[in-house]
């Protein structure tokens, strides 16, 4: 029986994710795209999911970050906030954001 | 940088062994085996037999070189690896060039040779990730696996200090007929030194292993319980603990992708400097690889003959040939497809398809149901 001491995190609108120093986000020249490298695997989300990545700065709430990528992207926040509650969580899950 | 126009330029002759045109695209990630020397003699270990001396090894600034045409050719991952690479002591220079190209630099260490303070400078030159090898967690199982007295109670003591340096940690647990019942407690032993990923993977038989596979090898039953004990973990475990398993491939229906197809997205570096599509690749005797100490990896990647003998599709025989899952596993492993049927193009014998499959599975059946398995051969240097 395994036992763990830690628990899943669950993102809400007040979570504040922030990348953990072993996740980092680069710029990859050679195939001119961003890139997120992580522990022994390499990620490449779409232009939404780096923009969402880089407003994980530990201090805005996913309701803010969803409010910020509205704005930008001149669309509803509704849809938006749901796209960014499902990302946040696959990407904890994932271990790749700390709530 | 080695830009598209230069990759282009390099791929204008390459040819396939069908001699079609293949067009690489840049390397994703780097395995450098910077030495052969390991405190441990595990019987499992997938470096060739015979293992290269200190005096063997590339030099400090061939490595740096080697690093410097990686990051240019687009590598982004590095792993440090061996035998033991902190068994170098150029380790530091190594870590602290990757870390100035921005490449992602991962040290895989068996962790115990190492002090609390090594690993410290070692994350403040700029190290990414440690993965950390675990053969058992039972004290006289890891001292018989290992042949190395107090493994584990070092491996345990280390992985402490890879928390307290801030690292990420990675156990990689290679299960096999001796430890392949402590699934469940590798992943606990994970889960409370802090670790944030777990590899519980299968012996691969190449090198040490396939000597040793009579002694290796699970058993079907075995493997069917892992299986499971892994699969109600990972989702046990989702957004606690990474889980990356690796079944046995004598056992499956369909072959691995092996190394995500050939030349594909990764490459080796041998401690001598040999450049190989995977580790086991100068198990291919019918073939010729080249040196980093004679040419560029840029052009090793993309112009030469034994990095594109097996790219695109076209080199394939039947069954593959004709089969919808020729892109998904690429025909599977042609190390093992030329050690158990005599010929790097064949099928990959873990395929259920391969007319070779039914004596590999009855093989790993007869071996595996053994009450009396051969003694260990240990990896040693200057056995073979």
């Amino acid at each position: 029986m395994i036992v763990a001491s830690r628990a899943r995190s669950i993102v809400n609108e007040d979570s504040r994710p922030v990348l953990p120093r072993y996740v980092r986000i680069r710029f990859d020249k050679v195939r001119q795209r961003h890139v997120v490298l992580a522990p022994e695997k390499l990620y490449w989300p779409d232009e939404i999911g780096i923009a969402i990545l880089d407003k994980c700065d530990g201090e805005r709430s996913l309701a803010q970050i969803a409010a910020l990528l509205a704005a930008d992207y001149d669309a509803p926040y509704e849809i938006i906030f749901n796209d960014v509650l499902e990302f946040a969580q696959e990407w904890s899950d994932r271990l790749l954001l700390k709530i | 940088m080695v830009g598209q126009a230069a990759a282009e330029d390099l791929s204008r002759d390459a040819r396939n062994e069908a001699g079609e045109n293949v067009r690489a695209g840049p390397p994703l990630g780097m395995l450098a085996e910077l030495t052969h020397r390991c405190p441990l003699q595990c019987p499992y270990c997938s470096n060739p037999l015979r293992l290269l001396k200190a005096g063997d090894e590339l030099e400090t600034g061939d490595w740096l070189r080697v690093f410097d045409q990686a990051a240019e050719l687009g590598v982004l991952q590095i792993h440090l690896s061996g035998g033991e690479p902190t068994l170098r002591s150029d380790l530091d220079q190594f870590v602290e060039r990757l870390a100035a190209h921005g490449v992602y630099s991962n040290l895989i260490t068996a962790g115990v040779n190492l002090s609390a303070d090594k690993i410290k400078k070692l994350a403040g030159l700029g190290l990414d990730h440690v993965q950390l090898s675990v053969q058992s967690v039972r004290r006289e199982n890891a001292d018989r696996i290992t042949n190395y007295k107090g493994a584990l109670a070092r491996k345990r003591a280390f992985a402490g200090w890879v928390i307290e340096a801030g690292l990420p940690l990675t156990i990689n647990a290679v299960t096999h007929r001796n430890n392949i019942d402590e699934t469940e407690a590798f992943i606990q032993f994970a889960l409370d030194a802090g670790a944030q990923r777990i590899e519980v993977a299968n012996t691969q038989y190449y090198g040490w292993a396939a000597v040793n596979r009579a002694a290796l090898m699970p058993g079907y039953e075995q493997c069917l319980r892992q299986a499971d004990i892994v699969g109600a973990a990972q989702r046990k475990l989702t957004g606690i603990l990474n889980i990356d398993y690796v079944p046995t491939d004598y056992y499956a229906k369909y072959p691995k992708p092996c190394m995500g197809g050939w030349a594909n997205d990764v490459f080796n570096v041998t401690p001598n400097g040999q450049v190989l599509p995977c580790h086991a690749a100068e198990s291919l005797t019918d073939m010729e690889f080249e040196n980093v100490r004679e040419r560029p990896l840029a052009e090793i990647w993309y112009a030469s003959k034994s990095f594109n003998r097996f790219r695109g599709a076209g080199w394939m025989p039947e069954p593959c040939r004709s089969c919808e899952r020729k892109h998904v596993d690429f025909g599977g492993c042609r190390c093992q497809a030329f050690a158990m049927t005599g010929d790097a193009r064949a099928t990959d014998p873990a395929c259920s398809l391969s007319p070779h499959h039914h004596a590999m599975e009855s093989l790993a059946g007869n071996l595996s149901s053994s009450n009396a398995p051969p003694a260990f051969e240990y990896r040693r240097i200057g056995r073979y």
